[in-house]
């Protein structure tokens, strides 16, 4: 590496730096935290994100960002021209939140805190990817590469980081490096992905009494011990694979016993190959309780899978990462992701997820962000941006198109 | 009665707006340079912790650091033992104690009060006024309100108007909301000021005049403020004074039947006042002021009695303090 490259990301990495761009930063108090309630109160149920897309997209207007356009998948993208331009960084923030359109999406705002549906995941990180022009400008930032803004599209559930993959196979720029940035936790520092697959077990029953348990539980008494089978697979593979079981439906009566049911659940493991071995044995478990049971039909379904991959705890990114938090006070805590992290890792982009502040209460009404920290989780961001666009082609030059 | 219904049928046509009109700041504050105006927001408050943050940061983020349409926002509090006041200041509002303003004329505790002491305290040419409870806040809550005063010189006050859902206890009814205004102001208007009628929402809390109409309207302290405002200046002016805009949708707390007798009786008052002021109507016997409400518990019933006080603020310009501090002169 150059003596004044290094010197530069040292600068950039510096305690003195990081605070006092902190402290600049506190001028944008009250524009940040308007856009998080703007963000909050549209609704963006997966798959419908289209209003608050519009709302990134009318940000990014207002900042004079180039090459601003909505994709196929409906992302958005815009980009800040690099003084150079040779290399693209990326910085995303997905848009879609857990909550139907017809909850209520109104955020309460207190002294030091807010709350509201999706607060944290992620109305802050879309307030903070529409923010980040106003931030370098008022940090008088003007990186070398290009950077791209990216609010992406279905990335919970069975949109299955629809949004990002579309984008990652489409765009025409060579992406050099990228971040993932997530309302809270501030410290978090994901640098790998873990394995995953999420299923769904469905259960159809034809409504004929053949066994005494079925008269009286219907699809729930299969439900159950498919419910106990993974239980048991679980405890099988403990320590090498999680499997977790998120949801369970079946039934709308006190008295009627319900024909079908739905188990939702999520299989994880940090060892390549693992996850696929478990899939396997979901399959024969649901396969034998199909065989057990007349007149009941069990097939699981694969919703999203994500593959394993890491950036590795001593590539430089995430010794930058470290070092930003370590310079704010900021614990870092390495936790895997399974997020749009996965499908970067993927195509072989140095990419990490990042925290923004502390909050509580994730995917419930109450889901709280804490404001004070914020500005600790931009200028960690501003930090670990500033280095990745020093950096030269220790981790990848791409080519800018 | 076909001259009203026209005069009706023009005012809806050329004073009637919605937001969307005035979705450009920019050009907004454009507006607002070339005319060389000023412009103030008043937020009245009592107890509102729960939405008034949200209102601050929304306007001060929007409508000053990012476009620079408003000079002040302002929040006069009529003494919260809330968290009220605190959250303003927090978020970067001028917070003022309404008994603190104009301290010589004593404090009376009612939105008007707040409304009236605000045109003492305040700077713009412009007052915007916006309550301090609305749940869904956004920045058209003034852009809808000022820009047809940047645009159209004729024009002196601006109403907002709602489809104005209520939420209830977290959900949200789809119809709702404006029952005193259909079951009592309409009326009355239709019998005593039927071109009044074409004001959609006479009753709402969000408006936006100039201050050289505010100084010269006397200010019921409770709840007649709206009322007694929309009179005078039509008395003196004329339909064509107003405009209305439609801002969508307004999530504010519900009000207990209980509470919107409390309000009619407060703006019966204010009416019938005018009614005789304008001599419409005389020789109304002198009221008492005592509200009363029947209140059943099981088969036992009692009778709740309320004080509602009539009683008024001067018009702003008759006060020697005001147009010392403003440079303003009384009209003779």
């Amino acid at each position: 590496m150059p003596k004044d490259q290094e010197a530069s990301q040292a600068e950039f990495l510096s305690e003195e730096t990081i605070r006092s761009n902190r402290e600049r930063l506190l001028g944008l108090r009250e524009i940040l935290l308007a856009d998080v309630v703007m963000a909050a109160e549209i609704p963006a149920p997966t798959g419908n994100e289209k209003l608050c897309t519009r709302f990134l997209s009318d940000r990014f207007r207002e900042s004079g960002l180039n090459d601003i356009a909505t994709d196929q998948a409906g992302n958005i993208a815009g980009v800040i021209p690099g003084s150079e331009g040779r290399r693209n960084l990326l910085v995303a923030a997905h848009v879609d939140k857990i909550w139907p359109e017809s909850e209520d999406h109104t955020v309460s705002v207190e002294v030091g805190r807010m709350s509201g549906r999706g607060i944290a995941d992620n109305s802050l990180g879309v307030a903070t990817l529409a923010a980040l022009p106003l931030i370098l400008e008022r940090l008088g930032i003007c990186l070398q590469s290009n950077l791209i803004l990216l609010g992406t599209t279905r990335s919970f559930g069975r949109g299955d980081l629809g949004g990002m993959r579309f984008f990652l196979e489409n765009t025409e720029r060579a992406i050099a490096a990228a971040l993932c940035i997530e309302g809270m936790n501030i410290g978090r520092l994901s640098f790998s992905s873990l394995g995953m697959s999420r299923g769904e077990c469905l259960v159809e029953w034809d409504g004929q009494p053949s066994r005494t348990d079925l008269a009286s539980s219907g699809a729930i008494r299969v439900i159950e011990r498919f419910s106990d089978g993974l239980q048991k697979l679980a405890e099988a593979h403990a320590g090498e694979a999680e499997i977790l079981q998120g949801s369970v439906r079946a039934g709308s009566d006190y008295g009627v016993p319900p024909r079908s049911g739905r188990l939702r659940f999520e299989v994880r493991s940090e060892r390549p190959k693992r996850v696929a071995e478990v899939e396997a044995e979901i399959a024969e478990l649901a396969a034998e309780l199909g065989r057990e049971f007349e007149g009941v039909e069990v097939v699981v379904e694969t919703i999203a899978r994500r593959n394993r991959g890491d950036l590795g705890a001593s590539h430089p990114l995430v010794g930058a990462a470290r070092r930003a938090m370590l310079a704010l006070g900021v614990e870092p805590k390495v936790a895997p992701s399974i997020s749009e992290l996965a499908a970067l890792l993927g195509h072989d982009i140095p990419a990490l997820t990042l925290g923004i502040t502390r909050g509580g209460d994730r995917h419930t009404p109450t889901e709280t962000i804490e404001l004070d920290p914020i500005f600790d989780g931009l200028a960690q961001l501003v930090a670990v941006l500033q280095f990745m666009d020093a950096s030269g082609s220790e981790y990848g030059e791409g080519e800018s198109t | 009665m076909p001259d009203v219904e026209q005069r009706i049928g023009r005012w809806l046509e050329s004073n009637t707006y919605h937001h969307s009109e005035f979705w450009d700041v920019r050009e907004l504050v454009r507006a607002k340079e070339e005319a060389g105006l000023t412009i103030s927001l008043c937020i009245p408050s009592l107890n509102e912790e729960s939405t008034i943050g949200k209102e601050v940061i929304m306007f001060k983020s929007e409508l000053m650091d990012r476009y620079p349409l408003l000079d002040e926002i302002a929040v006069i509090d009529s003494g919260s033992t809330d968290n009220t006041v605190a959250i303003a200041q927090s978020f970067g509002a001028d917070t003022y104690f309404s008994g603190d303003i104009l301290p010589d004329h004593g404090f009376q505790a009612g939105k008007g009060e707040n409304l009236w002491k605000a045109i003492y305290q305040l700077r713009g040419d412009i007052i915007c006024y916006v309550d301090a409870d609305i749940k869904n806040i956004h920045p058209k809550f003034v852009t809808g309100l000022v820009a047809p005063l940047l645009y159209r010189e004729e024009i002196q006050y601006v109403k907002a108007f709602y489809d104005r859902p209520i939420a209830v206890s977290g959900d949200i009814r789809p119809s709702g909301g404006g029952r005193v205004t259909e079951i009592l102001v309409r009326p009355l208007f239709s019998l005593f000021f039927p071109e009044l009628t074409a004001m959609m929402q006479p009753l709402s809390g969000e408006y936006a005049a100039r201050r050289t109409v505010l100084e010269e309207l006397s200010f019921p302290i409770g709840y007649g403020v709206e009322t007694s405002h929309l009179i005078d200046l039509y008395q003196k002016r004329g339909l064509e004074a107003f405009a209305q805009t439609d801002l969508d949708r307004r999530v504010h707390r519900n009000q207990t039947t209980i509470d919107l007798g409390k309000m009619s009786f407060g703006i019966l008052q204010t009416f019938l006042d005018r009614l005789e002021a304008n001599e419409i109507v005389t020789g109304f016997p002198e009221f008492c002021g005592i509200f009363r409400q029947l209140q059943a518990e099981g088969r036992r019933y009692e009778l709740l009695n309320r004080e509602i006080r009539a009683e008024e603020r001067p018009p702003m310009i008759s006060l020697p303090a005001y147009r010392e501090r403003h440079g303003r002169q009384e009209k003779s």
